[in-house]
């Protein structure tokens, strides 16, 4: 069976980002970049899954500029057999993203793909659950357990108010969350040996998928500041201020 | 122009979600909603009455009772013709659903909308709500999804919407539901609670989370909550997690025990109106943000605290 993984290179998840001061954007210049942490889970997935013997072979995939092939070295150290660079400088929207991905399943033929729930740089969440649409496949998003069979993916998802658990038929999509699991850390021999490893380069073109845009950004502009609040000295005092200044309780 | 909303229910009961949603879309046009599960009757009649619904199309099948999306956005798909927005609530279900209808239309998505300015205008957070984009679109349809904390909820009562019964979509028969396990409780839901009550990692262990906070959520009559540290150390099941990857709340009032103030919780609480935080720290960065700090061990403070408010 094999396993298909996306995996985005986003702005590392411990930096708080700064807006530029035109608002055309988030300034990430000079700042650290790492593998979207969603979709880490989803190469640990996809390697435990080969670990016992569900998988026999994974391809990680990404998208985006020249440096997208460190998040794809990555992947390799972690345990990914091959990996799939389809470069490009331009901004990708989510349903173009799930048209690449299509195509290269489309040549792959992956019996389950496993993507993060969602990118924490655009937060949008749209891309797993696009991809299984375009393939017709089913999808199991917010996934917080897997397991294969021949036929089938069962997988428990986290829904508002609990779990619910659903029976895929393959080739399915996978949406991790975070319950899924702990990614591994890497060693430094693995990175070495990842070096090794096949990385291909292809492009939109190549895939024949035109990169079009519907969604222009006019403004990115920095959250409303709350303004700062006063320290009370104890309880009393704080019920106080509920009760008579801001009138919550 | 219209509007199509996807309800969400449980085949029962509308939830308060859809009520989010239309509200939101109150500017965008004439709504109507979408009820498509089995036996559904009752949430027909529900979405009926809420003001500003001009109709409700109904659909009914086995195979819409469990939501799944494979489903429901073939049905979407069917219904969209006549509509320039698809529109859902950012809850687990919406979430789930909203991008594979877009996919299938071949249009956009906007994802968890805090602001409609206009009809091609829209407003969302980024990077964990450190900064929000207005996003322009002259897409010829739009899927969009808003964030339920970012609108109030339209009248329940007082609408009455014409019922249109709809053919249900093809069978799918990609998937097939399994089991749901709900944690049912006396509390108010977590995402349209007045007061949340939340704890983090200082609690210390699942015993003394449910000790410490269970009497003051009593006495406020309050949902509980928690940072994902807490969940992560188990002291809470992962629905009570607010924050980037948990969930989104905004309630009159939220008070916050010993949690930090780490991005990944802020980003799910800093709508509240007001916000108390009760730390031993006195630079932990949640006093940032909150509209009174209390600084102190939060096993003395909360029960003290508890017990101020019974007087």
């Amino acid at each position: 069976m094999k396993a298909l993984v996306a995996v985005k290179r986003v702005v590392d998840y411990n930096v708080k980002v700064r807006v530029k001061a035109d608002g055309s954007d988030v300034d990430i210049e000079n700042v650290k970049m790492s593998m979207n942490p969603f979709d880490e889970i989803a190469v640990e997935e996809a390697v435990r899954l080969k670990e016992a013997g569900k998988v026999s072979e994974i391809v990680a995939v990404s998208l985006g500029g020249k440096k997208s092939e460190d998040t794809l070295r990555t992947a390799l150290a972690m345990g990914a057999d091959r990996a799939l660079h389809i470069e490009t400088d331009e901004k990708l929207e989510p349903l173009t993203v799930a048209k690449l991905l299509k195509a290269v399943a489309d040549k792959e033929q992956p019996h389950i793909l496993l993507l993060g729930k969602q990118a924490i740089d655009d937060d949008a969440g749209q891309t797993a659950q696009m991809l299984a649409a375009l393939m017709n496949a089913a999808q199991g998003m917010f996934a917080s357990k897997v397991e294969l069979t021949e036929q089938e993916a069962v997988v428990t998802r986290e829904i508002d108010g609990g779990l619910e658990t659903v029976a895929l038929t393959l080739p399915a999509v996978i949406g991790v969350d975070l319950r899924l699991n702990e990614p591994r850390f890497v060693k430094l021999p693995n990175i070495m040996a990842a070096k090794k490893k096949t990385l291909e380069k292809t492009s939109p073109a190549d895939l024949g998928v035109a990169v079009v845009s519907h969604l222009n950004v006019v403004r990115v502009a920095e959250p409303k500041a709350r303004q700062t609040g006063v320290k009370v000295a104890n309880a009393a005092e704080l019920v106080d201020k509920l009760k008579n200044e801001a009138k919550v309780i | 122009m219209s509007v199509l909303i996807i309800a969400e229910h449980d085949n029962q009961q509308l939830n308060p979600a859809t009520l989010h949603a239309v509200k939101a879309a109150a500017g965008l046009g004439e709504i109507h909603v979408l009820v498509a599960g089995s036996n559904v009757a009752a949430v027909a009649e529900a979405a009926r009455k809420i003001q500003g619904v001009a109709k409700v199309l109904v659909a009914e099948a086995e195979y819409y009772r469990h939501g799944l999306a494979e489903e429901l956005a073939a049905l979407a798909v069917k219904s969209a013709e006549p509509y320039r927005y698809l529109l859902a609530t950012a809850s687990a279900f919406g979430k789930n659903l909203m991008p594979r209808v877009a996919a299938l239309l071949d249009v956009p998505q906007i994802s968890d909308l805090t602001e409609i300015v206009d009809g091609n205008t829209f407003v969302r957070p980024i990077y964990a709500g450190n900064a929000f984009e207005t996003i322009q679109t002259s897409s010829e349809k739009v899927v969009l999804t808003i964030r339920a904390a970012a609108f109030e909820t339209a009248a329940a009562e007082g609408g009455a919407a014409a019922l249109e019964q709809v053919e249900a979509a093809a069978e799918q028969k990609l998937s097939r539901f399994v089991s749901q396990e709900l944690i049912h409780s006396d509390r108010p839901d977590l995402g349209s609670a007045k007061v949340v009550v939340s704890g983090g990692r200082a609690l210390g262990s699942a015993e003394k989370f449910n000790e410490v906070l269970t009497p003051l959520a009593d006495v406020l009559g309050a949902a509980i909550g928690a940072s994902r540290a807490a969940v992560d150390a188990e002291y809470a099941p992962n629905d009570f997690q607010v924050g980037q990857t948990g969930k989104i709340v905004a309630p009159q009032l939220y008070i916050a025990v010993g949690i930090s103030g780490a991005i990944q919780h802020t980003a799910g609480m800093q709508d509240s109106k007001v916000i108390v935080a009760i730390n031993k720290d006195p630079d932990a960065q949640i006093f940032n943000i909150a509209d009174y700090g209390l600084v102190g061990d939060l096993f003395e403070i909360v029960p003290q605290l508890t017990e101020a408010l019974k007087a």
